[in-house]
């Protein structure tokens, strides 16, 4: 039952493609805004906070058609991207992890600024009497500390991305080796008959990817909170 | 030297302080809580923004509200021990102790490290050290920072009394070998009188007053705020000799001999002995055939007016003094300012508590 075909292993692969990239590209941001929500006080702070989770309360497809006004060749972002750089995301697997990245992005942000929360001020406070400049100061204190925070976060973003449905669909479509993820290779092979099959080894995939990514997370900060002493 | 002028306004309360401190001399900040003594270090260090003033070291400017500078606390090269140590949890003793060092800080880690005992400590993890383990760590580390001048803010406060007396000997060693300016915020008055040279007192976010130990321990009118129940006169004096058969210390100050049970040290040793109000006692005439062995003919200097049961006289026996004694005692023998009296000191009642600034030569 367990031999892949090559569609399979194209929708593993590629879902696996854009879920890294989503969560690559959207690290920094993630980070930056946790930071910012966490530490800082400024006009417009629920504003911020507001878009960041909007994703979590939108229907799917509403984001999706969002980013496709913003990113369509003629959008605002698209036409900059494509006029720029000559890079167009929509109908690509570019699309397919912005729209993960998006859909993922209040949960990742979330995890990190909780974390974020957890750590005294006050060691960052000492590291600066300590000669050390804010930058410094961020990655060799307040990073490490939040350091649980960080990897929940990641693996929260990359499983979400993963399994990122209806903004995807609605923004890139469903191109098989383009923009064909596990979700929509299920969905796709349950339009078909006989499909089902298809559709229950995916899943079973899904799930195993899901485990994987959550018992690596696991031990990266169990192995954070043992380190040797040295 | 430190000078320090500041103007801060919160919502319910404003710091207002002015004070100077000597190059490598130690004063103390000293207030009940609340009084503003962390607010005005904070400010020291860069880490809260005063309103106003200016802040000096030796002639840097840290701090210039008029001229619009205000280094970051990075760049101010002051040293923090703060009351809870915060040593970086995810580090362990080493590299907490090497965060602020220079690359060329190796001669400045071993002498450091020696001085406060860390050598046994280094491979472990702060989180498993005892508070006062923490804070030797704590002042280790700021001082491999480099800095020109020390803050340190109750670092004794979050430990308990027992280990407090653990720590002290390596403050008194710090004080001793290491030369460099030094603000101690404290509300206990024997880490004061055993710390620092100077006392600035802080009271309501203004500096009540500033001054030697001395001098300002024997101020009547400032017993409110150095506190009532240990209140007393500290007395700057050397030690002259021991005396073996009785297991004495004869420490010679201007008004004579002052004689303490059990205290051995090298002849010449700067000692300041701090006499609690309390232990003194005064008589018209000198007592014949009494237990107690430090006599001192002075005078009445100041007698205070209170309501309660007690009065403090302040008498010159060559240094000023103070004595408590009951309202009642002070109307028997009608005392008033310019009287003769003898001065009445139980040797026992100053035990080592009492006794600090040892090792330094006087500043």
């Amino acid at each position: 039952m367990f031999e892949l075909s090559d569609l399979e292993r194209e929708a593993i692969l590629l879902s696996l493609k854009v879920a890294f990239w989503a969560v690559a590209v959207s690290l920094p941001v993630g980070v930056a805004c946790a930071w910012l929500l966490s530490r800082k006080s400024f006009p417009g702070k629920s504003v911020l906070n507001g878009i960041v989770h909007l994703p979590l309360v939108l229907p799917p497809v509403v984001v999706g058609l969002i980013l496709l006004l913003l990113f369509g060749t003629t959008g605002p972002i698209g036409g900059f991207l494509k006029n720029v750089f000559g890079i167009t995301v929509i109908f690509t697997w570019k699309g397919a992890a912005v729209a993960a990245a998006i859909m993922a992005f209040p949960l990742m942000v979330r995890a990190i600024r909780l974390s974020l929360d957890t750590v005294d001020p006050g060691l960052e406070r000492a590291a600066r009497t300590l000669g050390a400049g804010p930058i410094r100061t961020f990655f060799t204190i307040t990073l490490p500390l939040a350091l649980p925070g960080l990897v929940t976060g990641i693996v929260l973003a990359f499983a979400r991305s993963l399994g990122e449905f209806g903004a995807t669909i609605t923004f890139v479509s469903n191109i098989p080796g383009e923009t064909r993820t596990l979700p929509l290779a299920i969905f796709s092979s349950l339009q078909v008959p006989d499909g089902e099959a298809v559709a229950i080894r995916l899943a079973v995939v899904s799930v195993i990817l899901a485990f994987a990514a959550l018992i690596a997370s696991e031990l990266l900060v169990r192995r954070h909170e043992h380190r040797p002493e040295t | 030297m430190l000078s320090v002028q500041l103007e801060k306004e919160y919502p319910q309360f404003a710091i207002r302080a002015d004070f100077n401190a000597d190059a490598g001399s130690i004063s103390a900040l000293f207030g009940r809580s609340g009084a503003g003594k962390t607010s005005i270090v904070d400010m020291i260090a860069g880490l809260t923004r005063p309103d106003a003033g200016k802040i000096e070291i030796g002639g840097d400017v840290l701090f210039d509200a008029a001229a619009g500078i205000n280094l970051p606390p990075e760049k101010r090269r002051v040293g923090y021990v703060f009351q809870n140590s915060r040593l970086f949890p995810h580090m362990n003793v080493r590299r907490n102790l090497l965060y602020g060092a220079s690359a060329a800080a190796g001669a400045d880690f071993r002498q450091i490290a020696h001085l406060l005992d860390l050598e046994p400590l280094m491979n472990r993890s702060p989180v498993k050290l005892s508070g006062g383990e923490q804070q030797r760590v704590a002042i280790g580390r700021a001082l491999l920072s480099q800095p020109r001048l020390l803050l340190m803010d109750e670092p004794l406060a979050g430990i308990d009394v027992q280990r407090r007396n653990e720590i002290l000997p390596f403050l008194d060693r710090l004080r001793a070998e290491v030369d460099l300016t030094m603000l101690y915020v404290s509300h206990e008055i024997e880490e004061v009188i055993r710390l620092a040279d100077n006392m600035i007192l802080v009271s309501d976010g203004t500096i009540a007053a500033s001054g030697a130990v001395e001098d300002i321990m024997s101020r009547l009118d400032l017993k409110p705020l150095t506190g009532r129940y240990e209140s007393g006169a500290v007395l700057a004096t050397t030690y002259e000799a021991y005396d073996a058969e009785f297991g004495l210390g004869h420490l010679a100050f201007d008004g004579g001999t002052l004689r303490v049970a059990g205290l051995e040290m090298d002849h010449g040793v700067p000692v300041r002995a701090h006499i609690r109000a309390r232990d003194v006692s005064l008589a018209l005439s000198r007592p014949a055939q009494s237990s107690i062995l430090n006599v001192f003919d002075g005078r009445i200097v100041e007698v205070t007016d209170e309501p309660g049961p007690q009065v403090d006289v302040l008498v010159d026996i060559g240094a000023p003094i103070i004595a408590r004694v009951t309202r009642k005692s002070a109307h028997d023998l009608a005392l008033k300012p310019g009287q003769p009296v003898f001065t009445l000191i139980k040797a026992v009642a100053i035990d080592k508590r009492s006794l600090g600034g040892q090792g330094r030569t006087g500043r």
